[in-house]
């Protein structure tokens, strides 16, 4: 995983509640066998207006002019401000790949659905959790100002509005430190990996039914 | 010790370390593998060098591509057409080879969704940890295990370490007391509940489903409706153990036998939750008050009993709900204050990792005998959630009955649940689906899905419109009317 720094992104506001992940990525393109290039098809159903296949070219594709990403102001958009429970439905991790290839690095929303919350930091996307108000009074700097860009800081966990106003973000110890040094999970568990060992020994000596392979 | 919840019991069980940062490895039990989100895992395994750690707790089959024609099917994997779809069912058949990991092939009797499937072979145990790459996992949470779905890189994790990284959640529990009336399923208690929390309304919990009318369900209807905890926001949806379980579990492929069934019986029935374990979430319904459902949106959480009528986003109770209200109407053609039985239909699907069991199976022939599927219904399909389903629901002649009826019967797979495959929804057309997500375009590019129980969709399959099950009376519309004609 890259790491994660801090940077200064354009915010593209997506106003919608309940953004689903069939939405974010629609399954005929859950057929690749690869991890990227999902960042074409990302919110494909919104982003243009005919149905699109896996493996064409979308440079080709009607447009849909009215949705948000379209629009030439929010263009090179990195940060997307988003309403409550963003991410609900499947486990897809194809969700967050299209994202983050896209270009976009974090996403603000009041709430976020729990498994794309672990597959979105598992991909180096950061997710911030802001309260409704402030989420709301986001919206409306946003719509307001062309090019409004958010300074977005994960060591300290704040973002900074462009007229300087700091808003501090909560994000757990482990996932801060996984996006910041682009840990691999996988690497640290291994580190544990006797005591694994001694719980699984401990387990199957306990509950031998759970386990197949017994002589 | 303190009183623990059923879902504290299983994660203390399977807790391996804790960690000061509040996240901790849990060992895993059975880890169920399908097509989709598994390639990128196994390439990730390759590229770093590693080995699955334990072989015998994973299974795997391939559900979501595969075709569910008669004459698709017996040409195994070749009778996939897309060529795309093909190379990723192939990429698991050569990954499990390759790893030697059981899999059960295309056309293997046992191969089926895997929902389906890991109960039915008894690979999903009470007590287990049970993961897959597919946010559906929760259903095995029905036998008293800590089911999760997981993504891919998730997927890959377990299949390295045998633990998921993750942390506690918190416990809620939802009690459906009382008696469910007649006609009223697993699915509309789901559904109930889901529009009554609301679909994020278990985000962060674990929810344990318990109470008279839940006890009082069967097994597969105890997996419907944990099924569908993710579509109420939570990972994990759970029901305690009790005879109900024990008895379903005997005697299949994967379950203990001897000594060893009667060590695990004893385990097992310690998985309920103590007398006085606190949850930081309570809802309760009462089953008297539960009508047959239907979703009307976009969103699971957008339905109402059969007696209903569509909301009107006038009176939504806030500006996010109401403008996600009047997009939900805009996208479904449907018009504020219509009467949910003047919802006209095209298609009807019965299948899913929600409703495809031999119960479900069983209570829409109970409908659909005898009846024809109104003329206006363009296709009504049954998909048996896998080949053993189908095989006893042959056994008992329910194909005929859906067959006479005018309903194709195909083989197993996800069907028309995501349209993965070629069976899919046109843009505009209305489906009568007994599966669990009614997003947009999820059963098809433009394509209209009402979820419903698998005796509501049968009604509705031969009336051309939702009907209440309940009714003898099956009402016909007049012709030549589409869903927008009340509007005038
Ligand atoms: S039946 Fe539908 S919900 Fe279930 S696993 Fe298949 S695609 Fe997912």
């Amino acid at each position: 995983m890259k790491q994660f720094t801090r940077f200064e992104g354009v915010v593209a506001p997506l106003d919608r509640a309940n953004v689903d992940t069939d939405l974010i990525i629609p399954k005929q393109f859950l057929k690749s066998i690869k991890r990227s290039g999902f960042g074409v098809n990302l919110f494909d159903e919104l982003r243009y207006l005919d149905e699109g296949q896996p493996g064409q070219d979308c440079s080709q594709r009607p447009l849909n002019p009215d949705f948000v990403l379209n629009q030439p102001r929010y263009q090179n958009a990195e940060v997307l401000l988003a309403r409550r429970n963003f991410g609900c439905g499947s486990s897809r991790e194809h969700a967050p790949w299209a994202l983050e290839d896209f270009g976009l690095r974090a996403i603000i929303a009041p709430s976020f659905a729990d498994i794309f919350y672990n597959n979105a930091f598992k991909n180096g996307l950061l997710l911030i959790t802001l309260d409704e108000d402030t989420v709301d009074r986001l919206f409306t700097a946003v719509e307001a100002h062309d090019g409004y860009a958010l300074d977005v800081d994960l060591q300290n966990q704040q973002i900074t509005t462009p007229d300087g106003e700091a808003i501090g973000f909560e994000v757990d110890a482990f996932r801060k430190q996984c996006l910041l040094e682009g840990l691999d999970d996988i690497g640290i568990t291994l580190k544990d990996q006797d005591a694994i060992r001694e719980f699984e020994a401990g387990h199957r000596a306990q509950r031998p039914w759970l386990f197949r392979d017994q002589a | 010790m303190a009183a623990q919840t059923l879902y504290d019991k299983l994660w203390q069980q399977h807790l391996v370390t804790q960690r000061d940062d509040g996240t901790a490895l849990i060992y895993i039990d059975r880890h169920m593998l399908h097509e989709v989100t598994s390639p990128q895992a196994f390439e990730g395994l390759r590229l770093a060098g590693r080995k699955p750690w334990r072989l015998d707790a994973n299974l795997a089959t391939a559900d979501h591509n595969v075709p569910t024609t008669v004459a698709e099917r017996a040409e195994g994997n070749k009778g996939i057409k897309d060529p795309v779809s093909l190379i990723q069912v192939e990429t698991l058949d050569d990954n499990c080879r390759e790893y030697d990991i059981v899999e059960f092939g295309i056309n293997d009797p046992r191969q089926g969704i895997v929902h389906v499937v890991g109960p039915e072979q008894g690979a999903t145990l009470p007590g287990m940890t049970v993961v897959c790459g597919d946010s559906h996992t929760a259903t095995h949470g029905a036998f008293g295990a800590l089911a999760h779905g997981i993504g891919t890189s998730e997927v890959e994790h377990v299949l390295a370490t045998q633990c998921l990284l993750t942390q506690k959640m918190k416990n809620m529990q939802v009690r459906v007391e009382g008696e469910l009336g007649t006609g009223v399923t697993a699915k509309d208690v789901v559904l109930a509940i889901i529009g009554r929390i609301g679909t994020a309304g278990g985000t962060g919990h674990a929810i344990e489903f318990a109470g008279s009318a839940i006890e009082g369900l069967s097994m597969e209807g105890r997996m419907t409706v944990c099924n569908m905890a993710i579509e109420a926001g939570a990972r994990v949806g759970m029901i305690a153990v009790d005879d109900t379980t024990i008895d379903y579990i005997g005697n299949r492929p994967y379950s203990p036998t001897g000594e060893a069934w009667d060590a695990a019986v004893a385990d097992w029935r310690q998985l309920v939750s103590d007398p006085g374990a606190e949850f930081d979430k309570v809802v309760t319904l009462d089953a008297a008050d539960i009508e047959p459902q239907v979703s009307w949106g976009t969103s699971p959480e957008m339905v109402t009993g059969i007696g209903g009528q569509v909301p009107d986003p006038a009176n939504a109770p806030d500006d996010t709900l109401a403008t996600s209200h009047t997009r939900a109407l805009d996208y479904m053609g449907l018009t504020p204050n219509q009467n949910i039985t003047d919802i006209r239909l095209d298609k009807v699907f019965i299948g899913s990792c929600t409703n495809s069991r031999i119960e479900d199976l069983r209570e829409a022939a109970a409908v659909a005998k005898g009846q024809k599927v109104a003329d206006s219904i363009q296709l009504a399909m049954v998909v048996p959630g896998s080949g053993l389903v189908k095989q006893q629901a042959e056994e008992e002649g329910l194909d005929r009955v859906f067959t006479d009826a005018g309903f194709e019967w195909r083989e197993p797979g996800c069907s028309m649940c995501l349209a993965m495959n070629a069976d899919k929804l046109g843009a505009g057309e209305h489906c009568a689906s007994t599966s669990n997500r009614n997003f947009e375009g999820r059963q098809g590019y433009g394509g209209r899905t009402h979820l419903v129980s698998p005796a509501m969709a049968a009604a509705a399959a031969i009336a051309g419109h939702f009907v209440d099950v309940r009714s003898v009376d099956v009402r016909r519309l007049p012709a030549n009317d589409d869903n927008h004609a009340q509007k005038a």
